[in-house]
């Protein structure tokens, strides 16, 4: 087998004025290198104008994101060898306007994620004396989708967030839906507001690749099709109780 | 988006789950026994006389009631989010919404004509 593999890195600087393309680079192959080892090998030794972002190297930030041959991949935990003989194409996340190279522009997406109030809420003026007791029941129903690490892998996968902008999407999604579940908050109705629109949670069509490519195994379909059930519950009491919404 | 109205596709979701439901557990059912066995005569098949009395069972009437409308208003809303999404038809929301669903309501009223006449 060939000690290099081919890198075809997508390359856009606006600066320029010109248009989207690919480079070809020859990296070393090696068994324990992962994709943004190359792409550091290609900034470090080859070109340094190439852009993209990474940090913790170990599947935490959420940061390296990119799409690997196509597919949604953080390239900090995929091995080069997976691609082997290659050449492996590596391009920004779909669906995100691209600011150079392949940095995607996440303010859209930071923007929703505020938006859907993923932290708790309190309606009382609640103030523990000591720490809020949770059982590992309470924990248990929330805690797949609090893995989330913010790495939009799941909005390039998603067709729908391609086809509608406004698509609050599926992290967001499924971190607004981690709050609903936590026994401390209260917080449901806010988000509901914004959630049970219509580019919210039934702008999804369940084509389920959000949790197919989740580097953590969040399942933010799931999520969507629970706060779907949720929301339907919530619209028949409003329409059989319209005076019981305060 | 700010906080504005909630959505009213909750009616027409729920209506698609049930028939989900009944199309993946109970229209199956249907297909194998009068489509497959009873013509290929792997299993005694009923006489018409037969069928048509239960079909006439006032439970039998609710059941195919609820079968049909529910698998109606379920393919309304695949092939409405087919339309919007494979197709690319987003634009055209409005009529395709009424398009589906008014073809499941206008089924449905022929259902309930069907099963009070039959």
């Amino acid at each position: 087998m060939s000690d290099t593999i081919i890198l075809e890195v997508a390359r856009f600087n606006p600066e320029d004025g010109g248009e989207p393309s690919y480079q070809s680079f020859e990296v070393p192959l090696r068994p324990d290198w992962m994709v943004l080892d190359g792409l550091n090998h290609i900034k470090d030794q080859l070109d340094g104008s190439l852009a993209f972002r990474w940090s913790c190297r170990m599947g935490i930030c959420g940061s390296c994101g990119m799409m690997v041959n196509g597919v949604p991949t953080l390239t900090c935990e995929t091995l080069l060898m997976n691609y082997a003989p290659g050449p492996v194409r590596v391009a920004p996340l779909d669906h995100f306007p691209v600011v150079k190279d392949l940095v995607v522009d996440l303010d859209d997406f930071l923007a929703k994620l505020q938006k859907v109030r993923p932290w708790v809420v309190r309606k009382d003026d609640f103030k523990p004396a000591r720490e809020f007791m949770q059982s590992p029941a309470q924990l248990e129903a929330f805690h797949q989708f609090s893995l989330c690490i913010n790495c939009t892998l799941c909005y390039a996968a998603c067709p729908v967030s391609g086809l509608d902008p406004d698509f609050i999407g599926p992290a967001a999604i499924a971190l607004a839906h981690r709050y609903n579940l936590d026994s401390r908050d209260q917080g449901i109705e806010d988000r509901l507001d914004i959630v049970s629109q219509h580019e919210g949670i039934w702008d999804c069509t369940v084509v389920g690749e959000c949790s197919v490519v989740c580097p953590k195994h969040v399942d933010p379909s799931l999520a969507i099709q629970q706060f779907k059930l949720t929301a339907t519950k919530e619209w028949f009491k409003s329409f059989l109780l319209p005076r019981g919404k305060h | 988006m700010s906080a504005g109205k909630r959505s009213n596709e909750p009616i027409v979701w729920i209506l698609f789950g049930m028939g989900g439901f009944l199309v993946a557990f109970f229209l199956p059912v249907h297909v194998l026994f009068y489509g497959l066995l009873f013509p290929a005569g792997m299993v005694h098949a009923p006489s018409y006389q037969q069928t048509l009395a239960l079909v006439r069972h006032p439970l039998a009437r609710v059941y195919l009631f609820a079968l049909l409308t529910f698998c109606f208003f379920h393919a309304a809303h695949r092939m409405r989010s087919t339309m919007l999404d494979v197709l690319n038809l987003r634009h055209l929301n409005t009529v395709i919404a009424f398009l589906c669903y008014g073809g499941a309501l206008v089924g449905t009223v022929f259902t309930v004509w069907l099963l009070m006449t039959v």
